[in-house]
């Protein structure tokens, strides 16, 4: 059976201003996400990416078009309904990692846990949790500005995994990072899609970065131009040259 | 890759027999290069013309003969491991050669080339990161043969893109009275080159157009 789809958007646009300095940001973009993908979006600075990112994540209204998540049109919903996706279903990676200064990484990784009713204790213990998968179980006492640009981010990053999320929404997550670093937040977030079950949309312009994902949409002046396809196994790469035994 | 010189790196280690150099080289090179038995064979030959090797007689289980780096063939691998490849001319690149064509052919969409061209890349670098996935943080050399490769595809996936954008601008800049017969997305609308084009037969700087190429 066919995992099911995580995130439609159906022909969504998205215009700013009016008259003259009207911009047209998106123009009827429609895509999916089932379960379990990893979907990268590339494309250059200015081509829309970011402004698909925050209206698959509800945080902007799409000028026209639908957007569904879990099958549920967000449109319909009412404000708290919203928010209560946001809190729950919805996490966020972004460049800069927006973590806050004056707490730990288990502070900031408990908070949208307890934001949204949760108990301080078990939080906590949900927080350590995450933190302990991304390799920072020692690093949970430490403040932003102690740890690393690679550990800031992974902190980033189990924030948006804690709980019970399911749509892992990032914008360009290691485009911070070093190759290193960027590549293991990239292994990170592949993982918690194929062997986590999360659905992860990774905007980015690095080839190298949007290669992690089991599917790269390319996105050129507000319009999906492009997108991979499956591809032969990789050991055909490997086995290309005859062999004489 | 110069086989020749990564048999005399094999052999630095110790005398050793053709197949097992086959079998050493695709193991160190994490199986990214399998090489042909034959050319393996054709390339000692030439080395123990050459005497960088030397043929030490028949394995006793068998025909197989074992081979041994010679003082000149030490010479010649330490030379060249510090020898910069020549990277001094581009080389004749087929994937420029085909964007700097297509933005002369009437009516193609340079963009839409480039797309393609960018998709098929992509989908090669998925294939080996893929491979780098799945395999063991150990295997060092798999990682570092992977990662060149990765690191090859994506420059070109850069140039693409910076082709692209630089398309784009100039299509943009471009005032009504101008001649370039191309469109703001890439489309090539009218005949090949003008009278004023003509003289520039590709659209490279005329300081550039007799610039050396590799073969």
């Amino acid at each position: 059976m066919s995992s099911p789809t995580m995130i439609e958007l159906q022909q969504v646009s998205k215009t700013y201003g009016q008259g003259e300095a009207e911009v047209h940001a998106l123009g009827e973009v429609s895509m999916t996400a089932i379960a379990g993908e990893m979907v990268a979006v590339m494309g250059p600075s200015g081509s829309g990416k970011s402004t698909l990112l925050t209206i698959a994540g509800t945080l902007e209204e799409p000028t026209t078009g639908e957007v569904l998540i879990a099958g549920q049109p967000v449109r319909a919903m009412s404000k708290r309904a919203k928010a209560q996706l946001r809190r729950r279903t919805i996490g966020y990676v972004f460049q800069d990692f927006n973590l806050l200064p004056g707490l730990t990484a288990a502070e900031n990784v408990s908070l949208p846990l307890e934001l949204d009713g949760t108990s301080a204790r078990k939080a906590r213990i949900a927080a350590l949790k995450a933190l302990d998968g991304l390799g920072l179980g020692n690093r949970d006492g430490h403040f932003p500005d102690q740890l690393s640009g690679g550990e800031r981010q992974r902190v980033a990053i189990a924030r948006a995994m804690v709980g019970e999320r399911q749509l892992l929404l990032a914008d360009e997550p290691s485009g911070a990072l070093d190759t290193t670093n960027g590549e293991a937040v990239m292994r990170l977030l592949h993982n918690a899609c194929k062997n986590g079950g999360m659905t992860a949309i990774v905007v980015t312009h690095d080839a190298q970065l949007a290669s992690w994902a089991d599917r790269v949409v390319f996105i050129r002046d507000g319009h999906i131009t492009d997108q991979t396809i499956p591809a032969a196994g990789p050991e055909s790469l490997l086995t290309t040259a005859e062999r004489d035994q | 890759m110069s086989v020749r010189h990564a048999m005399l790196a094999l052999l630095s280690e110790g005398p050793k027999y053709g197949l097992q150099l086959r079998e050493e080289f695709e193991a160190r090179t994490g199986e990214v290069w399998p090489l042909n038995v034959g050319q393996v064979y054709t390339t000692l030959q030439r080395l123990e013309r050459d005497g960088m090797v030397e043929s030490e007689g028949d394995s006793p289980d068998g025909p197989q003969k074992a081979y041994r780096i010679t003082e000149a063939g030490h010479l010649e691998l330490d030379t060249w491991l510090r020898t910069p490849p020549d990277l001094s001319s581009p080389p004749r690149d087929e994937l420029v050669m085909k964007v700097l064509v297509a933005l002369r052919v009437p009516g193609a969409s340079v963009t839409e080339i480039i797309q393609a061209h960018r998709r098929y890349l992509v989908q090669l670098m998925q294939q080996w990161t893929h491979i780098k996935e799945d395999s063991s943080p150990a295997d060092l050399n798999l990682g570092l043969a992977v990662d060149a490769e990765l690191f090859r595809l994506d420059s070109v996936v850069r140039w693409l893109d910076a082709a692209d954008a630089r398309i784009k601008r100039a299509a943009a800049d471009q005032r009504p009275s101008d001649a370039n017969p191309m469109t703001a997305d890439g489309n090539n609308q009218g005949e090949a080159g003008t009278a004023a084009e003509g003289r520039n037969q590709w659209p490279l700087p005329r300081s550039r157009t007799n610039v050396r190429t590799r073969r």
